[in-house]
């Protein structure tokens, strides 16, 4: 796959995807392309597979109708579903818990973004949870020295480094975390 | 009451023939009784003979009843003039899930008017999954002159208004234990109609309600009551005000600590080590809802004598959940969430030698992408505790080869409760059914009492309980069994079953009615969304006219599907209060 190459929005890309959907799957059930603008560090040539998110959320959008929530399923009190709910809710305000995934990895992780006090923190807590290492980071090549790269999406819906804001901003805008592996994660000028 | 008003009471026995029969006087006999508490003993007094019948009877002081539609009113106050203390337990267990209609019924009124005529020196009323009205709690303030302990789990119908009426009229009132209900929370005004002079409660639980109380009414209330062992506060208290509670009342033997968050004060972290620490009697630690790392080591100082510790709310991590851990040896009851994950549990397993219990709840319930705990964890716990005997555990992946491990570890388990949340889920890494997990732990758990399965099982997981399980009294059954051999299995294989309810399972009209004769001896039978029809139903309930068996229907599917069926004994007979969407066949 080519790197480095930037998309704009009025191509057609629909046409020409590849997608892990069911025939006639609409479109909204699936993720938002990514798309690219000049102020932000350009992703590589993701067109071809609509694949923004690790590869089991792809599998779980193949049936997003079928998995509607079932009554009183799994069998938790209605008080304690009913305190969670506003747990979250408060979590709003309380902590930042956003979802890791990494490419490859079964499962998904959640963090709490306030319980780190920085980039350092955070990426260690990473590779502790996948057990991967990422390479070092500079603000004009990005990631070297390893296949792994972090990214996330930011309130836009646009495909980040990490580490290019200050923490602070990233806090506020990090929706959830996704650790690129292999090619893909080449194209953003780590340097291999 | 004198011995001759009694023998002329509806016994048949003559005085003669009683002095044969028995060599005591009644009076010691019940004197005897008197001292027996279990109800299973006092089940198996009651069946010797009419003197022990009738002794028994007399000196009851505590009734319980696992079903409130299995007898009436009536017929409790008939049996038993000289009840001071009633547990009731009312709508059928997956209400708590939202399975039964609002208005299903178990309302507690039709109780409590009969307990003013027959029992006006009530004292305690225990209630689980009734519905009390706001009305129902006045008259029991009212018409109880001695009354000292209610406790409501799980129960709705109520509001805080229920709990003024409580807290005003009940001058000897000693536990107040609100848990879990669905409360209609107005305000927070009910904990100060308490009356200033009013010194005798020892127990206070209302972490149920959202809205704040009065903390000057509280921390009044605290400090005059002096026999305070137990008290669960609710969300609104602020670190510092649990402070000063703590500081009134370091005798508690049981405290709720409610949302243990604020920025504390630099020298108050350690006054409330210090107040922890002078709790020497402490044993039971709950809430902890909000608790950041930062304020846990406060508790330190009261973990060492800690037995029951419940996290069930708290959102803890593995590192700061072991470093808690790591102070409490002497834990035997544990509820946590999944956010410890494996790395938590594997902490319990190394610290908690004596743990005896453990319940891991989902801090994420709907969301698949989380795996909170996974079998590694439940290992490392068996490895570790090895008088486990008490397991709740919510999961999203399981392995036959690791339940197997487990009960290896642990073969003491009188309770196992594991639910794969993915409904139909195989063992992720050789893709075959449970099966052989639930084979592994009826075989080996001989003294097992209550199972609850999950994940895709086949009829052969309902073989292995049928031929296994000897001493089950409750199963719960979702999503699993192939064929209606599975339930015939269970229902012609357990003698002791007293409770099954199964949801989601392709069990019929064969299965059902296979158990006519057991049903009898069984609590009750739930079975909803499986393949039972109305005809069925009927079928059984005109054999067996000692059993209720109430229909709820689905308005969408047609009339010949059963979809949720209640099957329970009673020598009641039909129950008179059923909301139009339940049928009594």
């Amino acid at each position: 796959m080519e790197g480095g190459v930037a998309y704009e929005n009025d191509l057609n890309l629909k046409a020409t995807e590849l997608r892990l959907g069911l025939p006639g799957t609409d479109e909204s059930e699936q993720q938002s392309l990514i798309c690219v603008r000049n102020s932000k560090r350009p992703l590589p040539d993701a067109g071809n597979e609509c694949l923004p998110k690790g590869k089991s959320d792809a599998q779980h959008q193949t049936i997003p109708a079928a998995k509607a929530q079932i009554v009183g399923w799994p069998p938790i009190r209605s008080y304690r579903k009913n305190s969670f709910q506003q747990k979250k809710d408060e979590a709003e305000g309380h902590g930042i818990y956003v979802k890791v995934s990494m490419d490859g990895a079964p499962y998904l992780r959640k963090i709490d973004l306030k319980g780190y006090k920085g980039y350092p923190e955070l990426l260690k807590a990473s590779e502790n949870m996948f057990k991967f290492t990422i390479g070092e980071y500079s603000e004009r090549e990005g990631y070297k020295g390893s296949e792994y790269v972090p990214t996330y999406e930011d309130k836009d819906g646009d495909w980040m480094l990490v580490g290019d804001v200050p923490w602070d901003m990233f806090m506020g805008s990090c929706k959830r975390l996704r650790i690129m592996k292999g090619s893909e994660a080449r194209g953003l000028g780590c340097g291999v | 009451m004198d011995s001759d008003s009694r023998r002329t009471k509806g016994t048949v026995v003559h005085s003669a023939e009683s002095t044969r029969s028995s060599p005591f006087p009644d009076e010691v006999l019940e004197r005897v009784l008197s001292i027996l508490e279990s109800r299973k003993d006092r089940s198996s007094v009651s069946l010797v003979c009419r003197d022990w019948y009738n002794a028994e009877r007399w000196s009851r002081t505590h009734v319980f009843i696992g079903n409130c539609y299995a007898v009436s009113p009536g017929m409790v106050a008939r049996r038993f003039p000289r009840i001071r203390s009633v547990t009731l337990k009312g709508k059928p267990r997956f209400s708590d899930f939202s399975l039964v209609p609002d208005d299903w019924g178990a309302d507690i009124h039709c109780w409590l008017v009969v307990f003013a005529l027959k029992y006006p020196f009530l004292e305690e009323l225990r209630l689980k999954r009734m519905s009390v009205s706001d009305e129902s709690l006045e008259f029991l303030s009212l018409n109880f002159l001695n009354f000292k302990a209610l406790s409501l789990v799980s129960c709705d119908g109520f509001s805080t208004n229920g709990l003024a009426a409580i807290a005003t009229h009940c001058k000897n009132l000693t536990e107040l234990d609100i848990h879990e209900n669905d409360v209609d929370d107005k305000s927070g005004s009910w904990l100060s109609c308490f009356p200033e002079n009013f010194t005798t409660l020892e127990v206070l639980n209302f972490a149920n309600l959202s809205n704040d109380v009065n903390f000057d009414a509280l921390q009044r209330l605290v400090s005059r009551c002096k026999s305070l062992k137990v008290l669960k506060i609710n969300k609104g208290i602020s670190l510092e005000q649990l402070l000063e509670l703590l500081v009134c009342a370091p005798q508690l033997m049981e405290l709720g600590t409610g949302s243990f968050s604020q920025e504390l004060m630099a020298g108050q972290n350690g006054e409330l080590g210090s107040a922890f620490n002078n709790c020497k009697s402490l044993h039971t630690l709950s809430g902890l809802w909000d608790a950041t790392a930062a304020y846990l080591p406060a508790l330190f100082p009261a973990c060492a004598n800690l037995t029951f510790l419940n996290l069930s709310y708290a959102t803890l991590q593995s590192g700061e959940f072991s470093k808690l851990l790591a102070h409490c040896p002497l834990l035997r009851r544990l509820w946590v969430m999944d956010t410890v994950e494996d790395k938590g549990l594997e902490s319990i397993g190394a610290n908690c030698p004596l743990l005896e219990e453990l319940r891991v709840f989902p801090a994420d319930p709907f969301d698949e992408d989380i795996h909170g705990v996974t079998e590694a964890g439940f290992v490392a716990v068996s490895y570790g505790c090895r008088r486990l005997h008490y397991v709740l555990f919510f999961c999203r992946q399981m392995t036959n080869a690791a339940v197997a491990t487990i009960v290896q570890n642990c073969p003491d388990f009188t309770h196992f409760r594991l639910c794969i949340m993915n409904p139909g889920q195989p063992d992720y890494l050789t893709n075959e059914p449970m099966d052989e997990a639930f084979g592994s732990v009826v075989k080996t758990c001989t003294k097992l009492q209550r199972l609850s399965v999950s994940g895709l099982l086949s009829d052969l997981t309902f073989e292995y309980i049928g031929k296994y399980a000897k001493n089950l009294e409750t199963l719960s059954v979702a999503f699993a069994g192939s064929s209606d051999w599975g339930m015939q299995c269970v229902l012609g294989g357990c003698p002791k079953l007293r409770k099954l309810e199964i949801r989601d399972c392709p069990f019929g009209n064969a299965a059902l009615l296979s158990g006519l004769e057991k049903y009898e001896s069984m609590r009750s039978l739930w079975m909803s969304s499986c393949k039972v029809t109305m005809n069925g139903c009927r079928h059984l309930a005109r054999k067996m006219p000692r059993l209720n068996v109430e229909v709820m229907k689905d308005d969408l599917r047609d009339d010949s599907h059963a979809y949720k069926v209640y099957v329970y004994r009673s020598l009641a007979g039909p129950r008179t209060d059923a909301p139009p969407s339940v049928l009594t066949l």
